[in-house]
Parts: C-alpha cells; sequence; structure tokens
C-alpha cells in the first residue's frame, strides 16, 4: 500500500465517487451545536456553571466570587462521591450505597484507632480498604450473580448503613480529640495557603498570634490567605483530573465506556466484562471511602448519622446527571460531573446569599436534572 | 483471483472433522466437518436451526464443542473463548457488529487490543499510543476503500449502517491474520449499502485472507462464494459449485426438497 | 421558677432511683411498646435502653420500633398496629408527624391501651393521654439568657446566627428557637413559627437536619451573609460541633459564642472544651423510665399520669450546663452535667 496516505487516500476517494452515505454536511448552526454537545458533553454543564457564577455575582456582587473557594469545600464530599458515581454511571450502573460507604468508612477509621488503638496512618489505610472490599461485594454481586446494580446496591444501602449504626454504637468522636491524638484523619481540612503563608511570615520571623492575620504587609500573602483552599478539595480535583485521564487516555478507561454502551459488544470484541466491572465497583468503593476521610477533615468529628450516609446517593445522582452523563451509561465525561456538583453549590449557596427560601434551591436543582436528561435525549439523536 | 484457482489439494487452512455439540437432547451439531481453504471465499447456508451458527460459533471460540478436532494450518487447535480464537488469527464479525456506538471508530477497531505508548508512558501511565492507533486505524479504512469516513474520531453512531459494517470488517481485516467470520453481513442493509459491503468482502478476501460468509441471501451469496457449504441437521450435507448449481438447487437442498446427486 | 425546674430535673432522677427500691412491679401480662423517630440518633438509642432497662426491672414485656428516617410517618402507623395487634398495655411514641399520626393514637386509645407521647407533643397535645417532655421553649430561654447576660452590653449590637432543625419547622425546634429569641430578648412575632422575625440581629436562619454535616455547610453559609456573626444558637449539640468547625476554619473559634440544646456526654464534654458556651441539658432515659412505670401503674389499676403542675405535659426537667456560669441564670456545671448526660 502507498507510504503517503493523503495520496493513497486521495486515490481511494476517487476511485469510490458512489460512496454510500458518506458524513456529508448538512450543517445548521443547531446541527453544529449538538455535534460540538455530542463530541464534548463537559460543554454544557460548563456553560450552565459560568452563567450561574456571572448571574449570582452580577446580583450580589463580588462577595459572591470570594465565596468560591467555600463552594469548592462544601462540594467537596459531594464531588468525590459523584466521581465514584460517574464510574459506576458509565458502565449503566448505578451506586446507591456511596454516602454509606464514605460514612462507614469514615467510622473506621475514627474507632480502628480510638477503640482499638490502631496508629492513624494503618487505620486511613483499612477505611479505604474497607471501601474497595464494599464495592467489591457489589461488583461481584453485579458481575457473577448478575443482579440488576440497582437492586444489588439497594441492598449494600442498607447492610452498610446498618452495619455502620450497629458498629459505631451511635457514638461520636468529638473534633477536640481526634486533634489531639490522630490529627491525621483532619489532614485533609488543612489548608496549604495558610500553612504557605505561615511559613512564609515565620521565615521573616513574624508570629501570628491569631490563626488569622488580619493584614500582612504584602498583598501577595493577604491574597495567598484568602484563596482558602483544603488538601480536601485539591485532593478532589486531582481525583477529577486522575480519573478523566484514565477514561480518555487509557484501556481501561475505554473498556469502562464500551462495557457501559453494549456490554454483549465489548465482551465480543475481546474486552473483558466481568473483570472491568469488578475494577469499577472496587475502585468506586475506594473513592467513596476517600470521601469518608474528607468528612472527617470537613467536620472534624466522625459521626454515624453524618446526612451523607442517607443522601449521598441522590446528591451525587444529581451531580452526575446535571454533568450530563447519560444514565444509560457511555456517555459523557467526569468533568462535566464536576462542573455538575459546583453548578448545585453555586445555586444553594447563591441563593441563600440572596436570601431565597431553600427550598427555591431544590425546585432549580430539580428543573437543571429535567433539562440536563432532555439535553442528554437531544444529543443523542445525532445517532439516529 | 480467480476463484477456479483455488487449490483444493492445498492442505485447508481451517478445518473440523467430526464436530459434535449437544445441549441436553438436543443434537445441534452432529458429527458436522467442514473446510476452509487458502484465498477463498466459503459460504455456509442453512436452514433455521439446521446449525449453522453453532458450528460458526465453534470455529470461532464462543462455543466449545462436545466432541471432534479442529485444525488451524495443520496444527490442532481448541478455543475456550472468541479471545482465543482471535489470538489464533480468527476474526469474528458478528451480526450485531460489536460496536460500541458512543465510541470514535479508532477505539473500536482497537476495542480489547489497545496499543500502548512506548516507554514509561505507556508502561507506568498506562497511555495509549492514539497517533499510532489513528494512523492504523487510517492506513485500514484505506486499503478497504472506507476512507469516505473523514474523521476517524467520531462515534460511530454517527456512521451509516453500511459503514458500520465497514468499520466491523475492517477491524477484523486488520488483525485476522488467518480467517475472517461474517456473520450476516448484509442482513440489515439496503441495496446499495448491501452492494458496497460485497465489494468489501471481495476486496478483503483479494488481500489473501479467506473467509467464511454466513448469510440468508441467495444472491449475495451466488455473488461472491467461491463454494458453498450447505449446512442440514447438524452436519455437512454437501459443498457445491455456485457456477455450477443454481440458487433454486441449493435452496432445495438446504429443505431438503432435494437428495445430493454428486457425493 | 429556673430554680425549681433545674432542681426538680434532679429531684426527678433520684426519684427514679428510689422507684427502683419500691419496685412496683407490674401485674403478669403487662407489655409497653416504644416507638420513636429513628433508631440511629443517639438521644432515641438511650430512651430506648432506658425504657428496656426499666421494663426487665419491672417485668414488662417490651418492644421497641423505630422509622427509618425522621419523618417517616407510615411506619410509625405500622408499628401502632402491630401494638394494637399485640394487645399491649401501653404505647410510648416520639412522633415523627405530629398532626397525621393522631388518628392512629385514637385507635389505639379506643382499644384501651395507654398511649404517651414523648418527647414531641402531638398536635393536638391531647390527642395522647399524656406528654411526658422537655420543656423545650424554657430550654432555648435558658440559653438565650445565658447568652445575653454573657454577653451584657454587646447583646444590644449582636450578630446571631440561628442554626435550625429542618425546613418543615417541627414543633420541637421551633420551641427551642422561639424560646432562644425570647431569652435574648428579641421579640419573636409568631411564636409557631421561626423566620417571621424582624430584628436586625438576627443575621440568619439556616438548618442543619441537626448533625454536624448540617452545622458545618449552615454556618458557612451565615458567614457568606456576615462574617461578623459573635452567637450562634445550634439545635442541638451535633450541629453546635459543625458550627464550630466552620468558625475554625475562620479562625473565629474563639470570639464566637455558641450555645445548644440537648446535653448529650459529647455535647457537655464539649462545653468543657470550650466548643459550646452553654446547653440546656434534657433528659431522655427518665421520659422513658418514667413512660413504663406510668404503663406499669395503668396496667396495675387503670391510673393516668398527670401533668405537671400549671403546664399541660409532664415536665421531665431541663437544666442549663455552663462552664462559666454567669449571674442571674441557674446552672450546673459540667461535672454535673457529666453525671446525667445521656448518649
Amino acid at each position: 500500500m502507498s507510504s503517503d496516505p493523503t495520496d493513497h487516500e486521495a486515490s481511494v476517494r476517487a476511485r469510490r465517487t458512489e460512496a454510500v452515505a458518506a458524513f456529508e454536511g448538512r450543517r445548521g448552526a443547531i446541527d453544529r451545536l449538538q455535534h460540538a454537545l455530542h463530541v464534548t458533553p463537559a460543554l454544557v454543564p460548563l456553560i450552565v456553571l459560568t452563567v450561574a457564577i456571572l448571574g449570582f455575582t452580577w446580583f450580589l456582587g463580588t462577595r459572591f466570587l470570594e465565596q468560591l473557594p467555600l463552594i469548592m469545600q462544601q462540594v467537596q464530599i459531594v464531588g468525590v462521591l459523584a466521581a465514584a458515581q460517574s464510574l459506576i454511571i458509565l458502565t449503566a450502573g448505578i451506586d446507591l450505597s456511596v454516602g454509606a460507604i464514605a460514612v462507614f468508612s469514615s467510622v473506621m477509621i475514627g474507632q480502628l484507632s480510638f477503640r482499638y488503638g490502631v496508629p492513624p496512618t494503618v487505620s486511613i489505610a483499612l477505611g479505604l480498604a474497607i471501601g474497595g472490599a464494599i464495592g467489591a461485594v457489589s461488583g461481584w454481586l453485579v458481575s457473577r450473580v448478575k443482579l440488576p446494580p440497582f437492586i444489588a446496591t439497594l441492598g449494600m444501602w442498607q447492610i452498610v448503613l446498618a452495619t455502620n449504626y450497629l458498629f459505631s454504637r451511635n457514638e461520636t468522636i468529638r473534633s477536640r480529640e481526634i486533634r489531639e491524638e490522630a490529627p491525621m484523619f483532619q489532614w485533609l481540612g488543612v489548608k496549604p495557603n495558610e500553612q504557605l503563608v505561615n511559613w512564609i511570615e515565620a521565615s521573616r520571623g513574624i508570629e501570628w498570634e491569631r490563626r488569622r492575620p488580619n493584614e500582612t504587609d504584602s498583598a501577595v500573602l493577604d491574597f495567598l490567605w484568602a484563596t482558602n483552599i483544603t488538601y480536601g478539595v485539591l485532593l478532589m480535583v486531582a481525583l477529577v483530573a486522575v480519573l478523566a485521564y484514565a477514561l480518555r487516555a487509557t484501556a481501561w478507561g475505554r473498556h469502562v465506556y464500551a462495557v457501559g454502551d453494549d456490554p454483549e459488544a465489548a465482551e465480543l470484541a475481546g474486552v473483558n466484562v466481568r473483570r472491568t466491572l469488578m475494577s469499577v465497583y472496587i475502585l468506586a468503593g475506594v473513592i467513596c471511602a476517600l470521601a469518608g476521610w474528607i468528612m472527617i477533615g470537613r467536620f472534624g468529628s466522625v459521626s454515624p448519622s453524618a446526612s451523607t450516609g442517607v443522601l449521598g446517593n441522590i446528591q451525587s445522582i444529581t451531580a452526575v446527571v446535571i454533568g450530563g452523563i447519560s444514565l444509560f451509561g457511555g456517555r459523557g465525561s467526569i468533568w462535566g460531573v464536576f462542573f455538575g456538583a459546583l453548578i448545585v453549590g453555586v445555586f444553594e449557596l447563591g441563593l441563600r446569599m440572596a436570601g431565597a427560601d431553600a427550598q427555591w434551591t431544590y425546585l432549580l436543582i430539580g428543573m437543571l436534572i429535567i433539562g440536563a436528561v432532555a439535553v442528554d435525549q437531544w444529543i443523542r439523536k445525532v445517532s439516529t | 483471483m480467480d476463484p477456479e484457482g483455488i487449490d483444493m489439494s492445498a492442505q485447508p487452512i481451517l478445518a473440523a472433522k467430526g464436530l459434535t455439540k449437544r445441549y441436553g437432547k438436543v443434537v445441534a451439531l452432529d458429527r458436522c466437518d467442514f473446510e476452509l481453504y487458502p484465498g477463498e471465499i466459503l459460504a455456509v447456508i442453512g436452514d433455521n436451526g439446521a446449525g449453522k451458527s453453532t458450528l460458526i460459533k465453534c470455529l470461532s471460540g464462543a462455543v466449545t464443542p462436545d466432541e471432534g478436532e479442529m485444525t488451524l494450518d495443520g496444527q490442532t487447535v481448541a478455543f475456550a473463548s472468541p479471545t482465543e480464537a482471535r489470538e489464533h488469527g480468527i476474526e469474528t464479525v458478528y451480526q450485531t457488529l460489536a460496536v460500541s456506538p458512543a465510541l470514535s471508530i479508532v477505539d473500536n477497531i482497537f476495542m480489547g487490543r489497545e496499543k500502548r505508548r512506548p516507554g514509561w508512558r505507556g508502561s507506568v501511565l498506562r497511555q495509549l499510543d492514539k497517533p499510532a492507533m489513528r494512523a492504523f486505524a487510517r492506513e485500514k479504512l484505506s486499503e478497504l476503500g472506507l476512507m469516505t469516513i473523514q474523521n476517524i474520531d467520531q462515534p460511530v453512531e454517527t456512521l451509516s449502517g453500511g459503514q458500520r459494517q465497514g468499520v466491523a470488517v475492517a477491524r477484523a481485516a486488520a488483525f485476522g491474520s488467518k480467517v475472517i467470520i461474517l456473520d450476516e453481513p448484509t442482513a440489515a442493509l439496503g441495496v446499495k449499502e448491501s452492494r458496497r459491503v460485497l465489494d468489501l468482502i471481495q476486496d478483503v478476501r483479494a488481500r489473501g485472507i479467506p473467509i467464511i460468509l454466513i448469510s440468508h441471501n441467495m444472491p449475495h451469496v451466488f455473488e461472491v462464494a467461491d463454494r458453498i457449504h450447505v449446512h442440514r441437521l447438524g452436519r455437512r450435507l454437501s459443498v457445491i459449485d455456485p457456477k455450477a448449481h443454481s440458487m433454486s438447487d441449493a435452496v432445495a437442498l438446504m429443505t431438503g426438497a432435494k437428495e445430493i446427486e454428486e457425493a | 421558677m429556673k430554680t425549681y425546674l433545674t432542681s426538680s430535673a434532679i429531684a426527678l432522677i433520684a426519684t427514679t432511683g428510689m422507684a427502683l427500691a419500691d419496685g412496683h412491679a407490674a401485674p403478669e401480662g403487662t407489655s409497653a411498646c416504644l416507638i420513636t423517630k429513628t433508631d440511629t440518633n443517639p438521644f432515641f438509642v438511650k430512651m430506648r435502653e432506658g425504657a428496656s432497662a426499666k421494663a426487665e426491672e419491672l417485668g414488662i414485656e417490651f418492644n421497641a420500633y423505630a422509622g427509618q428516617v425522621d419523618g417517616d410517618n407510615e411506619a410509625q402507623i405500622q408499628a401502632i398496629e402491630t401494638c394494637i395487634a399485640n394487645g399491649v398495655s401501653g404505647i410510648l411514641l416520639t412522633a415523627s408527624d405530629t398532626s397525621a399520626i393522631v388518628d392512629s393514637v385514637q385507635e389505639a386509645r379506643d382499644a384501651g391501651i395507654l398511649v404517651i407521647a414523648l418527647d414531641t407533643p402531638l398536635n393536638p397535645i391531647d390527642a395522647a393521654d399524656m406528654t411526658f417532655a422537655t420543656d423545650n421553649f424554657l430550654a432555648g430561654q435558658l440559653i438565650g439568657q445565658y447568652a445575653a447576660t454573657a454577653m451584657g452590653e454587646a447583646a444590644a449590637d449582636a450578630k446571631i446566627a440561628m442554626l435550625d432543625l429542618a425546613i418543615s419547622q417541627p414543633t420541637v425546634g421551633v420551641l427551642r428557637d422561639q424560646g432562644f429569641l425570647d431569652g435574648f430578648g428579641i421579640d419573636t412575632g409568631d411564636e409557631t413559627r421561626w423566620g417571621d422575625e424582624d430584628d436586625a440581629r438576627i443575621i440568619c436562619n439556616e438548618v442543619t437536619a441537626g448533625n454536624e454535616e448540617g452545622g458545618r455547610t449552615a454556618m458557612e453559609n451565615c458567614l457568606a451573609v456576615d462574617p461578623d456573626i459573635n452567637v450562634v444558637y445550634t439545635i442541638n449539640e451535633p450541629a453546635a460541633a459543625g458550627a464550630y468547625e466552620a468558625l475554625t476554619a475562620v479562625g473565629r473559634e474563639n470570639d464566637v459564642m455558641i450555645v445548644s440544646v440537648d446535653g448529650g456526654c459529647p455535647g457537655v464534654q464539649n462545653v468543657a472544651d470550650g466548643v459550646i458556651a452553654a446547653t440546656s441539658q434534657q433528659y431522655p432515659l427518665l421520659m422513658a423510665s418514667k413512660g413504663i412505670e406510668a404503663i406499669a401503674q395503668f396496667a396495675k389499676d387503670g391510673s393516668l399520669p398527670e401533668a405537671t403542675e400549671g403546664k399541660d405535659f409532664f415536665d421531665t426537667g431541663v437544666a442549663l450546663v455552663a462552664a462559666e456560669p454567669v449571674d442571674g441564670v441557674e446552672s450546673i456545671s459540667v461535672e454535673e452535667g457529666q453525671e446525667l448526660c445521656w448518649g
């Protein structure tokens, strides 16, 4: 065959003038938009997010913009759970147990050290492993026993939540105790920017008595201090970036999409569907446990009755749907989910700051969900 | 290549002897024989329930026969899965195509056998070698005259039925070093698109890869096949030459309305 | 009155202790049901433990039921039906939906069962034979008075965050909220609703679901509205702990006063640690054990429990726990609080 591809293509095209239904342009503006959304599914949530931020800034002034780091902190748990949920939904599954796994893992991490005296680093490692093990059970039920994911994880949700209450005996480990005995548990709530400012100030021989210097003598340091980012937020962004890479640029990621798109086709094409499903459920379990660790950082304490245990699944599914991942599997991008989680956070805080009744938030989020699914359906029409 | 030029005295590339497969009391394959020679298009026809799909599944590794022996290039082989058959150079294009509609053409062509980048990016980061995969996919599609597909990264669902078939065949041709099995490739297509796919089949054969074609469509079978394997009641009834027989002969044989006149 | 209630709480606990010694065992075949909102909240867990222990002691057959989540009315109705079917002598109920449960409660009473509402009064309150509860308005009042007194003149310019329970404004949350405002010296407007006040000192009303998670987010939202908040009312101690984390995150943990209600052991410990300035302690164990005793009494001679004088319910008492007492507001020390705490 020809070594020069362009030359060859030209000759081929000339030979095959009667080509069937080539992708010739019937491209109006709408078609082009539909195509763009089809190729870049994170575009819709990104646009909605940008418009929402601009809208609230216009209405509330720059004091809203200053709260963006806070929104990142408020969505970090849901954001991480939604990342796990995305993986599952990409395989055309659904995981109702994400929040329960997160709460149970945080309880395990805490109680292993406080009740059984396990060193904190080991407790964290074991907590993550337990998350993975719970994921493995769901994965086994889905890939081997062939239970529908909804049923398998509905059961696991109840089982994990009940185990959580039984094991913890409904006891809370208080923030003060954790700070004194196992500060590592709260590490994800620490702010690197504050550490950096304190370090710079200290190296210049300045010691602040309070944790918040009113004014340093440098605008740069003041700005750094105000960025208000925690390790948990950084972890969330890093996690999304790593998953986005893995899904796009590795064979595993392509297999996840293929399994969600059409498991039989994937199997026939040589993908090990079972192993892919197992890996996805285990990974999702570990990510949920990571969210459990973030919970300790954010709330300071370890409490088995955190709302995330009951609401985490719905909140994460909401972010995933608004983020443009199809519930039918195989379509969507994890960046979209990240934007989806932020959209919810922006609406919640923005509407509160504007003094609106909290119910307006839910009303708007409901509309966003329906809108997102409608857009998804419209995009899928490309194929027909 | 001239069909008459097939060297029947040569060793078959893929052969089976006495294949038997039972499902409970139902005997789907009953001591069935099969031969495929280098460079030929062999059509397999048979009535529904004649067991031809079980035969194909045995050859493609989807089903393991209870008895009998298969040889590939003279070597005895046994496949535990389609992946094993594929590793031996036998590619199958399923009627359902086994493509993922939402994924791109490149992704589909390399599904299950992706190429990683050389060096640490491949071994540590597990990064796919997308440029190499694109170049390879483009080359394979060009070879089969399918480069009317302009964007190798476009999702398969944006393609027409014939183009999808083309992608599936290109995938098989790209990796099928020994045999390609095509299961009802024209069943879901219109007249024009069927035409294209038949051309495609002949293009593939012209590149020296023998093809097993399963089809119900007699005109298509008679147009492209060098030999026709007639399957009936779980075994090979006969192999006929399309030049020497009419379509109605074939149908009559298939349905049992006519007995074999030549052994 | 405050003095009376504080001491009455302790007195009541002493009485309970003595009741054990008396041992008025219930007649053969007496049985009781406890139906709580959930069985995960430590408050209800303690309540169940208290009731179960007392029942065993008096020889009463005891069963506990609970909804899956707070607000799960159907599960509670089912539980009542089960108890009626089992022919129990009495039901102790903390209602999730105080109005919707009334018909089922009436069915139980028609079947000759004593129904006692624990902790949460039904709507109307006389739908149950008797209510054994904390005076939640008073609980709020105590921490309101404490906060105002501790601030002194600065109370006139206070910036208050109100961290409430739920959007649906359950009675308990409204009573505590309105009690706090009343105690602090703020006009409460409609006493059956929070959020209708127009005093400029109230910066925000946010809901917390009564846990750390909700407390933290609610506090952050309030700080986004006004970063200079200096008084925080919280519906309970987990919410207070969450609010404290939010304040710590902005370096304000030492110059904001958090007050709360409940008196759970971790909460009292948080008072000792300076996380919470003061909390109103309530006594779920007492509610439950008193309830079981009332059922035993009812089974024995058919007599109904009586309300506390001047109230339409039996007050199980409330006491203010403060690490640093202020003049004019009666309080008990952290040590006393720890002896009486639950959960």
